[in-house]
C-alpha cells in the first residue's frame, strides 16, 4: 500500500527560515536509510504558507484567497509517499524520524479500485 | 506493530547474524529466537526505544553462544589458536551493525542461489529478504503452506550441503550471480503482474514485493545497469496495473487500456532508471525491455506509439537474449510497424517453435493479426485455441470474447 506522510511542523511550516544545518544532516540520514529500505517513492518540502494560495468552492462561485493560512498547526510543511505493507510499518518507521516537534499525519492512499 | 518491526528487521538481522555463524538456516532461528523474546517481552516492558538494535542484540547474545560452543566442539579436534579466534569472532560480531549493505546483498545473493531451484530461490527470498511468512507466501502464489515450507526447508539444506559462501560475488562469477538475483526478482513481480493461474488477473502484492527488492538492490549495487533496467522495466510495468483490469475483474490489453489511469508516478521513476541504465553503457535485455515498455509509456494515445523504435529495439533485444517469445513480441511490433501482414509472417514462421507450442499468447497474437486482415473465421479458431491454453480464468474469458467477436464480424461482413 502507499501511504502520505504529511508533516505538520507547526511554527516551522511557517519560517521562511531553514532547518539548522544539523537538523537537515539527521532528516537526510533517515531519509537515505528509508530510500535503502525501498520505502520511499517521493518526498518533498513545501514553502511557507505565505506564498500559497486557495481558492474556495461555493456552488459556481471560487474565490481565491492568499496565505498566510491561519491555522498554523494543521498547515503541511512536507510530504512523503511511501511504500509500505502495513499502517503499522509505516507507523514504526515514522517513530524513528529524527523531530523533535510537530505532528506528523500519516494517511493510506486509496490504490486498484475495483479490484 | 511488532509484526512490522520484524517486516522492517528483519532481513538486516538475518543478513548480520549469517555473516557470523555462517549459514542462512541457523541465522534465520537465531532471528527468530530474538522475535519470540520480543513478544514475550515487549508487550510487557514495551516495546524498547530502538527495537531494531533490542532485537540485534538479543539475537547477537545467542550467536556468541552459538559460535563458542561449536569452537568447543571443534576445540577437542584443535587445540591451537583458540583465543586468537575467539576474539575475532566478538570483532566480527561488533561489526554486525556496520556492514550492513553488504551484508544485506551477501544474503540477496546467498537466497538466489543458482544452486537452488526457481521456486526454492523465490520462496527463500521473500522469506529472508522480503520479511513474508510463510503463509504470505504460499497466498501468493496460491500454492498450500506446507509446499512453501518445504520449499524453503530444503533451500536452506541445499545451501549448507553445498557450502554456498556468504559473499558478495566478484570477478567472472558476479555476472552469473547477478543474473539470478534478477531472475528471482522478475519471476516475483511477474506472477503478480499476470498470474499463470487462478482468479484474479493480477495480484499487486507481489509487484509491490518485486519492486521493493529491486529498489533495495539498485540502492546496494548502483553501477549495476542491468539493476537499474529492471528496475525500470518494473516500475513502467507496474504504472499500468490499475488500467490493466476492467470493473469486473476482466483484462484490458494495453492498446485498450485508458492512459490517465496509468500511474505517472511509477512512469517517472521507471523513466528516471532506465536512464540511470542507459548512462552506464549500452543497454542489456532488462535495459532494453525497459525501454521498450518506455515507448508505451512516453505515447499519450496508443496511435503516437513509435513502433518503428519498439522494433529497433528488439531487433537489439533478439540479438542479445535470442527467444522465441522475444521473437513473438518483435512480431507484434512489426505488426503495428510496417502492417499485420508482416508481422502474421514472422508469426506464422514461429508456430512450429517447440518453446511455443502451447504458449497461449502465441494464438492470441496470430489471432489478432489474422482479424486485423479481415480472416474472421482463421481469428476466431485462434482465439479459441488461445483460450484452451491458459490457466487463468479472467483471460480465457477475455479469450473467448475476442473469438465471439470475430464471429459477429463474420455475420456483420
Amino acid at each position: 500500500m502507499r501511504v502520505l506522510i504529511l508533516a505538520k511542523e507547526g511554527n516551522q511550516s511557517e519560517a521562511a527560515t531553514p532547518p539548522t544545518p544539523d537538523a537537515m544532516a539527521e532528516y537526510q540520514k533517515f531519509n537515505e536509510e528509508l530510500v535503502k529500505a525501498g520505502v520511499v517513492l517521493e518526498a518533498g518540502r513545501l514553502h511557507p504558507s505565505s506564498q500559497g494560495k486557495r481558492v474556495r468552492f461555493d456552488g459556481k462561485k471560487r474565490t481565491v484567497i492568499d496565505g498566510p493560512f491561519a491555522e498554523t498547526k494543521e498547515l503541511v510543511a512536507g510530504y512523503w509517499l511511501w511504500q509500505v505493507r502495513s499502517v503499522d510499518e509505516a507507523l514504526e518507521w515514522l517513530k524513528r524520524a529524527p523531530y523533535d516537534g510537530g505532528t506528523f499525519e500519516i494517511r493510506e492512499v486509496v490504490e486498484y479500485e475495483g479490484m | 506493530m511488532i509484526e512490522a518491526i520484524w517486516r522492517i528487521e528483519s532481513a538486516r538481522l538475518i543478513a548480520g547474524l549469517t555473516r557470523v555463524v555462517g549459514d542462512i538456516g541457523t541465522a534465520e532461528e537465531l532471528a527468530q529466537d530474538a522475535l519470540v523474546a520480543a513478544l514475550e517481552q515487549w508487550p510487557a516492558q514495551g516495546v524498547p526505544e530502538r527495537p531494531g538494535a533490542w532485537l540485534m542484540g538479543t539475537a547477537k547474545h545467542r550467536a556468541i553462544d552459538l559460535v563458542r560452543r561449536r569452537k568447543t566442539l571443534e576445540r577437542k579436534h584443535e587445540e591451537i589458536g583458540r583465543d586468537l579466534e575467539r576474539d575475532q569472532d566478538s570483532l566480527e560480531l561488533d561489526a554486525i551493525e556496520e556492514e550492513v549493505g553488504d551484508d544485506l546483498l551477501g544474503l540477496i545473493f546467498t537466497a538466489c542461489h543458482p544452486v537452488l531451484s526457481k521456486d526454492a530461490r523465490v520462496a527463500i527470498t521473500l522469506r529472508v529478504v522480503g520479511g513474508l511468512t510463510t503463509e504470505e507466501i504460499a497466498r501468493g502464489f496460491l500454492v498450500p503452506v506446507s509446499t512453501v515450507a518445504q520449499r524453503i526447508v530444503r533451500a536452506k539444506r541445499t545451501l549448507a550441503e553445498a557450502h554456498v559462501r556468504f559473499e558478495v560475488p566478484a570477478g567472472a562469477d558476479r555476472d552469473a550471480r547477478l543474473a539470478s538475483v534478477l531472475e528471482v526478482i522478475y519471476l516475483i513481480f511477474n506472477e503478480g503482474y499476470s498470474a499463470t493461474a487462478g482468479e484474479y488477473w493480477v495480484r499487486p502484492a507481489l509487484c509491490e514485493e518485486a519492486l521493493r527488492l529491486g529498489r533495495i538492490l539498485a540502492e546496494l549495487t548502483p553501477t549495476e545497469p542491468e539493476v537499474h533496467g529492471l528496475v525500470g522495466l518494473m516500475e513502467i510495468q507496474a504504472s499500468r496495473l490499475g488500467a490493466r483490469v476492467g470493473p469486473s475483474g476482466e483484462p484490458i490489453l494495453l492498446l485498450d487500456q485508458d492512459r490517465a489511469r496509468w500511474d505517472r508516478l511509477l512512469i517517472r521513476r521507471g523513466l528516471a532508471a532506465l536512464g540511470r541504465a542507459e548512462r552506464l553503457g549500452a543497454l542489456r535485455p532488462y535495459g532494453l525491455q525497459a525501454a521498450i515498455a518506455a515507448c508505451h509509456a512516453r505515447a499519450t494515445t496508443a496511435e503516437e506509439t513509435d513502433w518503428a523504435r519498439m522494433v529497433g529495439l528488439y531487433d537489439a533485444l533478439v540479438q542479445l537474449a535470442p527467444s522465441p517469445v522475444v521473437e513473438l513480441n518483435r512480431a507484434v511490433a512489426v505488426g503495428m510497424a510496417f502492417g499485420p501482414a508482416s508481422g502474421l509472417d514472422l508469426v506464422d514462421a514461429l508456430v512450429n517453435e517447440p518453446a511455443l507450442k502451447s504458449y497461449h499468447l502465441l494464438s492470441a497474437v496470430r489471432g489478432d493479426l489474422l482479424r486485423k486482415l479481415g480472416r474472421s473465421e482463421e481469428a476466431r479458431v485462434e482465439f479459441e485455441r488461445a483460450a484452451s491454453l491458459t490457466e487463468n480464468v479472467r483471460e480465457r474469458d477475455l479469450l473467448h470474447r475476442r473469438a465471439a467477436e470475430c464471429v459477429a464480424e463474420r455475420m456483420a461482413g
